[in-house]
């Protein structure tokens, strides 16, 4: 998805929180697993396993801002 | 012989745990059991909270076990606020190692969107990530019913809820979670599943009677061990927090003594036998006017002249009223405060409700260990609840006075100027050791002033209705009101000496037909 709709400009950190729960805890994270855009800003978050394409991009506000450039990821 | 059954003694029975609130155990029979999770339901503003705090609180302050508190409502800024006013410095403890939050709530400034399926996995793995941080022994959740709101899926929510009161079990602490309800009598939590979660539930109920707010806890379910049923008030009190009121539960053991002490006055000494019990409660009651503050201003004076320290509450009149009533009847309540013999409360009954002065006089009386409290006057208190919790505060009050081997008195107000009696009357009597009666009686066009003890527990007494006048040396309880008849009844009729002869005569001629003797 990210090379498809981001082309490719994306940065993106995979945390497992039971290895690293504490992590987990400094950014409050309750669901599993849990996708953070941290910029460009507004602070989002997208909880489930992104099968629902459509909200996903519309959440990353990929569609109205195409230009995104960084992102974090956090799975189980 | 028999053997006596191993699995009934004391190592595989519910062990249970303090939790910090006072007379809670009481109720519990014993504690909190340990290694359970126990649901604490009720309405918006109960006490959920306090609760919650108030147990991991408990064992951090004595240093036995440190605790781990979820929030999925309150931010954790929030409580540790919010908790100072109890005087638990929680970021001090965190610091210290002894409490971790997992802060769950929400956060207003994130937006999330739900997309596809997922698990609160990242939640338990905090909670488990805490408890192991400070090796936590208590886990508090609060509240249960503030998930349901964070996420769309219900079932989801419910689902996972039961995984992680399943995984607090297994990780072998004693959990207390919350729950909101939507009314105080109704179903037990508001998603209908989160008393399924729990092995025991406990109500917290924050009702409203005759415009007065009256906090219940009651103990619905102790899943494997015994505790005490129904309702009982509980209120919530600066640098304590929770505390209950278990009436109930408080025996009548308390010891009664022969030992006479003055009611301040000689003849009204006389008139119960030599002077009120000490561990007794004597309620004055009376109409307005009659003489019952002056009654309590004697005993005090009475109090402080055998070196007894005396505590007044009072409820009716300023601090400058009574000290003025003092001085006129001879009696200086300013040097007595100086001497550190009398101590005077003096407020409106409103500023509390009535669990809370039951709290706060026993503290008072706890701290300043007085040998007489005067209470003047009851009828004031009755008006800050119902029935129900009057009579509570009541009992509440007696049995605390008289374990703390303190004499009492208490004073009553009725409501009609001529006899009757007030509903005051109705709770106490019986709780009461001996009653005094100040009445108005009307003779000729004049008022006149009258008293009598009604009952003396334990001892002989005057049965006289006697006059009395108030003059600047106070009380002069004067001749028994003859030729009287009806004054307690509020409607005294008067007889001529030759009526009440006739009367007496009659009665002669009835003894001496049936002893065949005359009468002496």
């Amino acid at each position: 998805m990210c090379d498809e709709d981001l082309s490719a400009e994306y940065e993106l950190q995979i945390i497992d929180v039971l290895e690293n729960p504490q992590m987990a805890e400094d950014d409050r994270i309750l669901a599993t697993p849990t996708l953070i855009k941290q910029l460009p800003l507004p602070l989002r978050r997208i909880i489930g396993d992104l099968s629902d394409k459509e909200k996903v991009l519309l959440g990353l506000e990929v569609r109205a801002a195409p230009a995104s450039t960084s992102q974090q990821k956090k799975d189980s | 012989m028999t053997v006596p059954d191993q699995r009934l003694n004391g190592r595989d029975a519910v062990q249970k745990l303090p939790t910090g609130i006072p007379s809670f155990d009481v109720i519990a029979k014993g504690r909190l059991p340990r290694n359970r999770t126990t649901l604490i339901s009720g309405t918006a503003g109960s006490g959920k909270t306090v609760f919650a705090m108030q147990f991991l609180a408990a064992s951090i302050r004595d240093g036995s076990e440190p605790g781990v508190f979820v929030t999925f409502e309150e931010s954790s800024a929030d409580i540790r606020q919010n908790m100072r006013s109890f005087g638990w410095d929680l970021a001090a403890w965190e610091r210290e190692g002894k409490l971790a939050f997992v802060d769950a709530s929400p956060d207003p400034e994130v937006e999330t969107i739900e997309s596809g399926s997922f698990d609160l996995g990242a939640l338990l793995a905090r909670v488990e990530n805490a408890v192991r941080k400070v090796g936590a022994k208590r886990v508090s959740v609060d509240s249960l019913g503030a998930m349901f709101s964070q996420f769309s899926d219900q079932s989801l929510v419910r689902r996972e809820l039961f995984r992680i009161a399943w995984a607090l079990k297994h990780m072998g602490v004693t959990a207390v979670l919350t729950a909101e309800r939507v009314n105080d009598y109704g179903p037990i939590a508001r998603f209908g599943v989160e008393e399924f979660i729990a092995d025991n539930v406990m109500v917290l109920r924050n009702v409203l009677e005759a415009e007065n707010r009256r906090r219940t806890i009651e103990i619905l379910k102790f899943r494997g061990t015994d505790h005490a049923k129904g309702e009982y008030p509980f209120t919530i009190v600066p640098e304590t927090g929770l505390v209950v009121i278990p009436l109930s539960a408080i025996r009548l053991r308390q010891k009664s003594s022969d030992i006479r002490i003055s009611s301040g006055n000689a003849d009204l000494d006389k008139m119960c036998g030599g002077g009120f019990f000490r561990d007794s409660v004597i309620l004055v009651s009376g109409a307005t006017g009659t003489g019952k503050t002056l009654t309590v201003t004697q005993f005090l004076e009475g109090g402080a002249k055998a070196g007894d320290r005396c505590l007044l509450l009072a409820f009716e009149e300023s601090r400058e009223q009574l000290f003025r009533n003092a001085s006129g009847w001879g009696v200086d309540f300013e040097q007595m405060e100086r001497d550190g013999v009398l101590r005077v409360v003096c407020d409106y009954p409103e500023v509390n409700g009535l669990e809370d002065w039951l709290i706060q006089i026993q503290s008072i009386v706890t701290e300043f260990k007085p040998k007489r409290v005067a209470l003047d006057s009851l009828s004031a208190l009755e008006r800050l609840g119902g029935n129900k919790p009057f009579r509570e505060f009541v009992i509440g009050m007696t049995s605390f006075i008289k374990q703390q081997e303190i004499t009492g008195l208490f004073t009553s107000t009725t409501a009609s100027l001529m006899g009757g009696t007030s509903i005051t009357e109705a709770h106490i009597s019986t709780l009461t050791d001996s009653i005094i009666l100040l009445r108005y009686v009307e003779m000729f066009g004049e008022m006149k002033r009258g008293l009598t003890v009604l009952k003396m527990r334990g001892s002989i007494h005057d049965k006289d209705i006697r006059e009395f006048n108030i003059d600047q040396a106070g009380m002069q309880i004067g001749r028994a009101f003859r030729h009287v008849t009806g004054i307690l009844a509020g409607t005294p009729v008067h007889i001529s000496p030759t009526d009440i002869e006739r009367i007496w005569s009659m009665f002669e001629a009835d003894i001496e037909r049936k002893t065949g003797q005359p009468a002496g």
